[in-house]
């Protein structure tokens, strides 16, 4: 199978991702410029971390622009499985495929470190491989990465299970400790109504490897890759 | 435009100086050619005061494949495939505007490196700042992190190491050295030349405007109140224009349409064309009318001098112009054709066609004024040099003094700094920073590089030579601590006023003490920096020659850490332990002094130590090693419990030579060198107790990791038992609590 990874100027997380895809997973993973207009025939997409456009603007806001978000947009509605990871999350909050903002760090300070993460959801294809009771020791890095909803929307996200990472501390409570960035209900990622869209601040590319410091997050790309097969054998049946 | 003596001083050129110009070109300057002059003849430029000196370090070797004159050194890592890198300073910067002072240091030393066609992909920096208690400095450091990590996260750029250091003398005047390292084919290194007459000569990158003009010339001259003034000499950078000419001009170097490349950094159009066509033998004539400007109504002189960032000047080859412009059409940027090569190795600018600067290139750089200046031994050194230990208050148990040291900033956590780094992306960090060499791994091979960079200013100021010695001896230390066999070095040599002899008898005898240790340890330099002026109201900073050392790991599953494996695991410690506290981080903590002389170094012994690191970790007998520096053995032993979740229980004897009072102090305290505490399996430590004594490196069983507490004792007494937890917390949060403490009074 195909992940395309979108390469956006400013994207600096591009080569991890095509990395954990193709050498550490063993799957196909192309870089796709973000003026081309077609994904190639891929199976998933991935919207990479970084600083599209430079962030000058609000982050993510002049991204969604790119002429190859139609075709995401167009991929997501059709049930495709995307995954924005940091900036790749601020890019599919600002183009609206998936709700809510990003406010600076409550410290007003970029913060690289490892932090866990409760899956919540199993039932997005980035999560269906995952367990909901041991914690994963992802990195986050970001400056902008405390999320914020309207109060309807965050009840309306938390009702429809469409919280799918939590920060929490090692033994899985979500104490404010735990939160590197003040984001409302210690939110570290969410997904579309469809499910099919999953955005999340930590950087799961990061931690594909014991060598690196984790292998927890290599659990996504393999979702990905479970989903896609059994989508593809869903549709031939 | 006649030129006046107030002119030719205003631009910092002596008489004499302005003589030779005038010989040089047979006739008066026009003011641009005065102005190009003056920088390119300025000490950041033309290293006038330290050319004679930098010449008789050693810059060869059988790795070495590039050497100083580039933008950057390279040596040969094997699998076909060069380490690029270089450190350099943007002290004066720094202190004016710290945020857009530290973020161009920062952006200047990436493009250094990635115009020798390799792609970065580790940032290192070595910083140094007054006191904390100090409002100001305080503010001065917060800006120069946040530029640091405003620049190196954005573009994408790992910042995995590095250290920080604190003394008075940098109150007014920080210092912001940069290392970065790229790696890149060994047989596709990319040059700065201008050569082939009739190649096309572009500009790429951010328009010109009147930001950083004279920067050049601020870097060479000492502050005073009134530097506040030049604020405008400071740029500003975009680290978003830099990561597209990043990714731009190495897909332009893949296409083999290029000839030469170099960055515009100080001294900006004029040294990169001047010195691109001198390492040619190729003049280089350019149209500044045809340079893209942010603002309308610049002179020559101005467009020549700005030193706006985020700018290239590249020669491609003739007939492959489309190629080129395309792939920088790409990535949004336009190269501008702004002139070409010519044959008669000469800098000749236009203004709309008519010449205003017609000068030898040679002139400007080659040919560039060279000073051998007087040196004196400082009048300071006979008295500082002399420690009376009976004179201290010996009233501070060394409990006490160890809780203070784990407190001081120099030894305590730098999390509140590098956890505003991005120090994981490109995913080839192995060892975090805050753990000594910060470690990478070289994707698509099985090696690592260790990097790291040091100086002790103390030891520099009370002996430059030795003091020198030990950064060199320290940085390889640090590397083989990590496993990496050191295989070449940098240095950012930062000193105050060469025109005053004291001044430059540090800096002469520091580069003399550096050249034989980098001979004794077989690291050459093979590039670097020099800061000189280093001083405020005629005050020097502390002689500081940071130097970056690059080490080769080959199997990057042996990586050599700090923190202790496993309970049970054996101590072991490596060197010879002495009452050497002269110089220390204990004598400036506790006693508020510096005082005394540095600590012995025999470089036999450590070239030894250094080897027996090397193959101990590869061999996977060493499982953790850390080096005994400020704070000395004590200090060094919690650091290997810290982030290990494992406490300690050791005894190393007494050290012999030291003043009775002392003796415990000294045995914990004192920072004699080429000592590393190593641990070992049980089962291992009769190999490893063998191994030291055949490389001639003394070895000693000193005691046991586990428990939850740090014991150590002397001769059988205990003079130190510290909760882990309690111990781990001083250390990790003493330099947040300057900062939070900071903002919860404003």
């Amino acid at each position: 199978m195909k992940f395309a990874v979108v390469v956006f100027p400013g994207s600096n997380c591009d080569h991890d991702a095509q990395y954990a895809a193709e050498h550490v997973l063993g799957q196909q993973a192309e870089l796709i410029w973000h003026k081309d207009t077609s994904l190639r025939g891929a199976d998933v997409v991935i919207l990479p971390g970084g600083f599209a456009h430079g962030d000058y603007l609000r982050t993510g806001a002049i991204a969604r622009f790119s002429p190859i978000m139609q075709e995401v947009k167009r991929f997501a509605d059709a049930g495709g499985p995307v995954l924005g990871i940091c900036n790749g999350f601020q890019v599919l909050l600002e183009a609206g495929l998936l709700p809510g903002a990003m406010l600076r760090n409550a410290n007003l300070h970029f913060h690289c470190e490892h932090v866990y993460v409760k899956v919540e959801q199993t039932d997005t294809p980035f999560t269906l491989a995952c367990s909901t009771t041991r914690p994963l020791s992802i990195p986050v890095a970001h400056g902008e990465g405390n999320y914020y909803a309207e109060p309807e929307v965050l009840a309306r996200l938390e009702k429809n299970r469409q919280v799918v990472f939590r920060y929490v501390d090692a033994s899985g409570q979500p104490t404010a400790a735990a939160n590197p960035n003040g984001s409302l209900n210690n939110i570290a990622g969410i997904c579309s109504e469809g499910r099919n869209v999953v955005g999340l601040m930590p950087h799961p590319e990061r931690a594909c490897e014991l060598a690196v410091g984790s292998a927890d997050g290599l659990v996504l790309f393999e979702s990905a890759v479970k989903a896609v097969s059994e989508r593809a054998l869903a549709t031939s049946r | 435009m006649t030129i006046t003596n107030d002119l030719v001083a205003q631009h910092g050129l002596t008489a004499d100086e302005y003589q030779r110009i005038v010989e040089a070109l047979g006739r008066e300057p026009t003011l641009t050619e005065l102005g190009i002059f003056s920088v390119m003849w300025s000490e950041h430029c033309s290293y006038k005061s330290s050319r004679v000196h930098l010449k008789t370090l050693p810059t060869t070797g059988k790795r070495v494949l590039q050497g100083p004159g580039e933008n950057a050194g390279a040596v040969d890592i094997g699998d076909g495939l060069a380490a690029v890198f270089k450190i350099e300073s943007h002290n004066h910067p720094s202190f004016i505007e710290p945020y857009q002072g530290a973020a161009t240091g920062v952006g200047g030393i990436i493009r250094d490196i990635f115009t020798m066609g390799a792609r970065p992909i580790a940032l290192l920096n070595s910083l140094r700042f007054g006191s904390l208690d100090d409002a100001l400095v305080r503010r001065t450091m917060a800006g120069v992190v946040a530029g640091i990590a405003g620049y190196g996260n954005s573009i994408g750029i790992p910042t995995v190491g590095g250290e920080i250091a604190f003394d008075e003398s940098y109150t007014g005047n920080p210092l912001v050295n940069v290392f970065c390292l790229g790696i890149s084919r060994a047989d596709e290194i990319v040059k700065a030349v201008a050569s082939g007459a009739g190649n096309p000569v572009y500009y790429v990158g951010a328009k010109t405007g009147r930001d950083g003009i004279h920067g050049a010339t601020m870097a060479s001259a000492e502050f005073d109140d009134r530097s506040a003034e030049k604020r405008p000499a400071v740029q500003v950078g975009d680290p978003f224009m830099e990561k597209l000419l990043l990714e731009a001009c190495l897909e332009v170097m893949r296409s083999d349409a290029l000839v030469g490349i170099q960055d515009m950094g100080a001294a900006g159009l004029t040294s990169s064309s001047c010195e691109m066509g001198s390492r040619g033998g190729a003049g280089v004539e350019i149209d500044v009318s045809l340079v893209p400007q942010r603002e309308s109504g610049m002179t020559p002189y101005e467009i020549m001098l700005s030193e706006s960032q985020e700018r290239m000047l590249l020669v491609a080859k003739r007939g492959r112009e489309a190629e080129v412009e395309r792939i920088f059409e790409k990535w949004d940027l336009h190269a501008v054709r702004i002139g070409e090569v010519t044959t008669d190795g000469r800098l000749r600018v236009r203004h709309s066609g008519e010449v205003v600067a017609d000068i030898p290139n040679t002139a400007l750089t080659d040919d560039a004024p060279k000073y051998r200046r007087p040196v004196s031994e400082p009048a300071y050194l006979a008295e500082a040099r002399r420690l009376d230990l009976a004179a201290l208050d010996q009233s501070v148990a060394p409990r006490d003094a160890f809780r203070r040291l784990l407190a001081s900033p120099a030894i305590a956590s730098k999390r509140w700094v590098y956890h505003q780094y991005d120090h994981m992306v490109r995913t080839n960090t192995l060892v975090l920073p805050g753990m000594g060499a910060g470690v990478v791994r070289i994707k698509g091979t099985k090696r690592a590089l260790a990097l790291s960079t040091d100086c002790n200013g103390r030891y520099v100021y009370l002996d430059p030579f030795l003091g020198a010695q030990h950064a060199v001896a320290e940085a390889a230390r640090n590397v083989a601590c990590a496993g990496g066999q050191p295989i070449g070095a940098t240095n950012c040599l930062n000193f105050g006023n060469p025109e005053k002899p004291d001044v430059m008898w540090q800096f002469v005898r520091a580069v003399e003490g550096m050249g034989a240790a980098c001979r004794a340890l077989d690291v050459p330099i093979t590039g670097g920096n020099v800061s000189l002026y280093n001083e405020t109201d005629g005050r020097a900073v502390l002689p500081t020659p940071v130097v970056g050392v690059v080490g080769l790991i080959e199997d990057a599953e042996r990586v050599g850490r700090r923190p202790f494996r496993s309970a049970g695991d054996v101590v072991v410690l490596l060197g010879d332990s002495r009452a050497e506290l002269g110089g220390s981080e204990y004598l400036k903590v506790v006693h508020g002094t510096i005082r005394g002389v540095p600590p012995a170094l025999d470089l036999v012994r450590e070239a030894a130590v250094q080897r027996l690191l090397v193959e101990s970790i590869a061999a996977g007998i060493i499982l953790s090693a850390h080096d005994c520096a400020e704070g000395g053995f004590a200090i060094a032993l919690a650091e290997c419990c810290f982030d290990s979740g494992l406490g300690v229980s050791t005894d190393m004897g007494a050290v012999t030579d030291g003043e009775a009072a002392f003796i415990d102090i000294s045995t914990l305290f004192a920072e004699s060198a080429s000592r590393v505490i190593v641990s070992t399996s049980p089962d291992n430590v009769e190999t490893l107790l063998t191994g030291a004594a055949s490389a001639g490196v003394p070895a000693a069983q000193i005691g046991t990791v586990g428990g939850d507490r740090i014991r150590i004792s002397v001769d059988s007494r205990l003079v130190v038992d510290e909760s882990l937890s309690d111990a781990e917390s001083i250390w990790s949060g003493a330099l947040e609590r300057y900062f939070e403490r900071a903002r919860a009074i404003a």
